[in-house]
Parts: C-alpha cells; sequence; structure tokens
C-alpha cells in the first residue's frame, strides 16, 4: 500500500507472462468407480455417525442397542429356562420392533439426502466423475446396507445365542437364514421410501416426520382396516389391505414363503396366490423407488 | 400476550407449501378410511370407537401435534431467522404464547374438526361417542402443542424427540406397561371424553381429576419453560 505504482505504465515490450512451473496432473485418475465407493461407505459410516460429531452417534447408537437389546435378553431367558427354542422366531423379530425400524428410517434418511439438498452439494458432487446413477445407487445401497446391519445384528446375536444354548442347528439355521432374506427386502423397500420422501425436501426436521407418516401412518390405517375385517367375518378382504402399508407388505410375503407365522389379526396370512402378489408389490415398489429417485436427481440445484 | 404480527407469519409458515399438504394429507386420510368402514361394516358403535380411538386420537393426533408445535418454532431456529424475531420489542414469552395459540389453532383444526366428521359418518354420533372423541382431540391438541413447542425451542432433534414419544411411549410402552399410561396425554384426553361418552366404549386408566391436573401442569409448565428457554436462547451452527 505504501509505494505507488505508476498506473499508467508503458504500454507495449514490458508485459510478459512468466512460467512459474505450474504443471498440469498427469499421474493415474482414480475415476467413477473410486468416487463411487467412496461416497457410499462416506455415507454408511454417516448413517451411524461415524466421521459426524459426537451428538449425531446418540440417536443411531441409541437406536442399535434398542434393536439389539430384546435378542439378548430373549437369548439369556432361553439359556437359563433350557427353552428347546427360542421365544420369539427369527422372522418375527422386525416386525415386533418395527417402530425403532421406522425411526432410524426417519432419523437417518434426511440426514442422507436432505442436507446435501439444503446446503446445495449436490451441483458439487456432479462435477465430479460421478453421474445420477452412481449418486443415486450409492446413497440407496448406504441405507439399506445401514438397515441391514441394524436388522440382521440381533437376529445374529439370537442365532449365536441359539446355537450357544444347544439348540437344534438344522432347525435354526434354517429359521436364521430365513430371517436374513426377510430383513433384507424390508431393508431395501425402506431404505427406498425412506430416501424418495426425503430426496423432495431439503428441510431435516419435516423430512423426518413426512418418512415417519408414510411408514406408521399407513401402518396404523392397514392395521385398524384389518382389525375391522376381521370382526366383521370378511377375513377374505384382510390379506388384501395389507398390500397397502410396508411392513404388512413383509409381513405378508415373509408368512406366504418363509415359514413366518402372519402378525395379521386372526393369524390368517396371504395363501401362495395372495403371496405372490405380495412379492410383486414389494419388488415393484422397490424398483419404483429406485426408478422415481433417478428421476428426482435428473436434475438437481441447477 | 398475544401478537398479531408473530400470528400471522407463523400462521404463514405453518400452513405453506408442503407442510399445508401433509398437515391435509392425514385427515384425508382418516376420511377415506371411515367411508371404507362404514361400507364395509355398516354403522357399529364398537367399530367406530375402534377407528377413533386406535387411528384418529392414537395416531393422527400426535403426529399433526408434533408437526404444527415443532413447525411453530423449529424451522425458524433451525435457519437462524429467529434472531430478526428476537431482536424486535416483543416480550419472549409473548412470542411464545403467541406462537402455542397458533399452534393449537392449526392442531385442533386439522385434527379435532376431522375427527367430529369421521365420528358422524361412521355411526352419526351413537352413544356421544363423535362428540366425546372429538372433544379428547380438542383437549390432547392442546397439550401435545405446548408439548411439543417445548421440545421445539429445546433441542434441534424435536422433531425427532416428539415423535419417539409419541410412537415408543404412547404407543410401545403404553400398550406395554401399564404404568406408562399414566404418563400419556392420549390416556389423559380419554379420560375427559369418558365423562362425556354414554356407554363404556370410551375408557381411560387415569381418574378425571388427576387427568385434568395433569393436563393443565403440563401444558402450563412447558408454556413458562418455553418463554425462559427463548430467552436465554442461543444459536448454534449446522453440525
Amino acid at each position: 500500500m505504501a509505494t505507488e505504482h505508476p498506473t499508467a505504465t508503458v504500454p507495449g515490450d514490458q508485459t510478459r507472462i512468466h512460467n512459474i512451473g505450474y504443471r498440469s496432473y498427469d499421474g493415474p485418475r482414480l475415476g467413477r468407480a473410486y468416487a463411487r465407493r467412496s461416497l457410499y461407505s462416506q455415507s454408511l459410516r454417516g448413517a451411524y455417525g461415524l466421521g459426524r460429531s459426537a451428538k449425531s452417534k446418540v440417536l443411531p447408537m441409541l437406536l442399535f442397542v434398542v434393536m439389539c437389546l430384546p435378542a439378548g435378553i430373549m437369548v439369556a431367558v432361553a439359556v437359563a429356562t433350557k427353552a428347546n427354542e427360542l421365544p420369539l422366531d427369527y422372522t418375527r423379530y422386525a416386525i415386533v420392533l418395527q417402530a425403532v425400524i421406522s425411526l432410524y428410517v426417519a432419523s437417518q434418511a434426511p440426514q442422507s439426502v436432505s442436507r446435501d439438498l439444503r446446503f446445495k452439494t449436490v451441483p458439487l458432487y456432479f462435477s465430479r466423475p460421478i453421474e445420477t446413477a452412481d449418486y443415486v445407487r450409492a446413497k440407496y445401497a448406504a441405507l439399506a446396507s445401514a438397515l441391514f446391519i441394524l436388522t440382521a445384528a440381533p437376529l445374529l446375536v439370537l442365532y449365536v445365542g441359539a446355537l450357544l444354548a444347544e439348540l437344534d442347528f438344522a432347525d435354526q439355521t434354517e429359521g436364521f437364514a430365513q430371517g436374513l432374506v426377510s430383513v433384507a427386502l424390508l431393508s431395501l423397500l425402506f431404505a427406498g421410501l425412506g430416501l424418495v420422501v426425503a430426496s423432495v425436501t431439503p428441510r431435516r426436521g419435516f423430512g423426518i416426520a413426512a418418512v415417519i407418516a408414510v411408514l406408521t401412518i399407513t401402518y396404523g390405517a392397514v392395521s385398524t382396516l384389518q382389525a375391522i375385517a376381521d370382526v366383521q367375518d370378511s377375513s377374505g378382504a384382510v390379506a388384501w389391505i395389507g398390500l397397502f402399508s410396508p411392513i404388512t407388505l413383509i409381513d405378508g410375503v415373509q408368512s406366504a414363503f418363509l415359514g413366518a407365522t402372519s402378525a395379521f389379526p386372526g393369524g390368517a396370512g396371504p395363501s401362495n396366490a395372495e403371496g405372490v402378489v405380495y412379492v410383486l408389490v414389494t419388488l415393484g415398489l422397490i424398483a419404483g423407488t429406485y426408478g422415481l429417485l433417478m428421476r428426482r436427481y435428473k436434475k438437481v440445484g441447477l | 400476550m398475544y401478537d398479531p404480527t408473530v400470528a400471522r407469519l407463523t400462521y404463514r409458515a405453518l400452513l405453506g407449501r408442503r407442510r399445508a399438504l401433509i398437515l391435509g394429507a392425514l385427515p384425508l386420510l382418516l376420511l377415506v378410511i371411515t367411508v371404507a368402514v362404514r361400507a364395509l361394516a355398516g354403522a357399529d358403535d364398537q367399530t367406530t370407537a375402534d377407528v377413533l380411538g386406535g387411528f384418529a386420537l392414537a395416531t393422527m393426533v400426535p403426529i399433526i401435534g408434533v408437526i404444527a408445535g415443532t413447525g411453530a418454532i423449529g424451522p425458524e431456529i433451525d435457519d437462524g431467522s429467529v434472531v430478526y424475531l428476537l431482536s424486535k420489542p416483543i416480550k419472549r414469552p409473548t412470542i411464545i404464547f403467541t406462537k402455542l395459540i397458533v399452534a393449537i389453532a392449526v392442531t385442533m383444526v386439522f385434527s379435532a374438526v376431522p375427527t367430529l366428521i369421521a365420528g358422524l359418518i361412521l355411526n352419526g354420533n351413537g352413544q356421544q361417542i363423535a362428540v366425546a372423541y372429538t372433544i379428547a382431540a380438542l383437549v390432547a391438541s392442546i397439550a401435545y402443542a405446548a408439548l411439543f413447542l417445548l421440545l421445539g425451542t429445546v433441542s434441534r432433534h424435536a422433531v425427532v424427540f416428539g415423535l419417539v414419544y409419541a410412537l415408543v411411549w404412547e404407543a410401545l410402552f403404553g400398550s406395554l406397561v401399564p404404568g406408562a399410561r399414566t404418563l400419556s396425554v392420549q390416556q389423559w384426553s380419554l379420560a375427559v371424553a369418558q365423562k362425556v361418552a354414554d356407554g363404556n366404549l370410551v375408557t381411560s386408566d387415569v381418574g378425571l381429576p388427576t387427568a385434568t391436573v395433569l393436563l393443565v401442569a403440563v401444558t402450563v409448565l412447558a408454556t413458562w419453560y418455553a418463554g425462559q428457554k427463548l430467552r436465554t436462547l442461543t444459536l448454534a451452527g449446522e453440525e
């Protein structure tokens, strides 16, 4: 500031460009697959609050513990009483604790996508080599994996506990495998629904409420209608009504094909033919949510 | 104690665009279910009590309460624009009281009115069931709005905690642990409804005097503490 530069310099031969040695990068590039993998692992870690502040670890970890605690108690009871089988089927576990799963999806799905929208970081992602499909796949896979960890961990606790209690090996393994298939379906379905709803709004709080509304309200409505249909002796309607909420959908699939006892009123799960419809609707919903997400991110924040 | 400008701004924030959509979707779903049930089962008092108690009062009212109660103040604190409101020469308790009035009004309109209509469709107010549940919804609206407004000022994760209370505490623990029912807004409002209804279709685990005292206490305390909390509000950055 102190020295005064002569502003009107002499035009002509005094201007020049110095070469100060900048070089362009010509080493190996990690590319699209690497970016996708990074996005996946970061999102998965983020779903449990790893790599984020201590405060945001509290809720997912708490829900994880709440999810596993009953399994531990059941194993303890089964060992102590020398029971012949576990107090709860592998396939029933997720259905009983569905409120915890819903809360987890509702809290983590907006965390995963809403903040990117709110702080307008999505265009930054797409300035890297990844494309829409990569972003959607990475986020979908991350949330589904996180949910699978949440729902499969207590099953693992049950299984290990059952083997330690020297219950029948073949029987337990079959039940465990069926349980894993069912929670894998559940994870895919819930992750898709949660992400679709959350990706519509940049507001986290509102996203949480909307996801919970979709998951819980539909269940409340469906179970109320089922109870009434059961009382009114129109049991045929019970199975069809179950198609309209995610958790009863999973319940129907597993009671038709995975040897589970249904939680429907009257214990009347869908028959095989109805079960096929259940499977089709479930797969259709998973594919549909994926398609909707792709459409949502075709043009975003630009 | 009531500031019309703050009220107008809150109404606009609450009923703007998508929030109004989700607020409107729930009552609509209730009415659709009601019509379906009526077509399926015909007029029946027990069914009416099931639908209104199981769906309207247990699921719909708390969720609308969460959305309206936390939505009245949460987003403003979240994006920091609440400082412009706080820097005006309005008392903090006045702000809270105004927002509470708005939240109560919105919750009532979106929960009690559909409950009444649903009750009338289901059995035409036989045994005073429709009116009883409407009154329960009105009473519950006041307590829920105050409670969740407080949550909105206390925590950035107000919606989650509100939903945990409404779904896990009232629904899950309430059905498993009998003692939890004593501490639930739903049961308190049912106690009031029990007084109105004729038969014994509406029952509560809490006596009317206890319920009234608890309802008033929770509402007043929550509002007072929210006012205190707003006086010493610190704005936190995004985590």
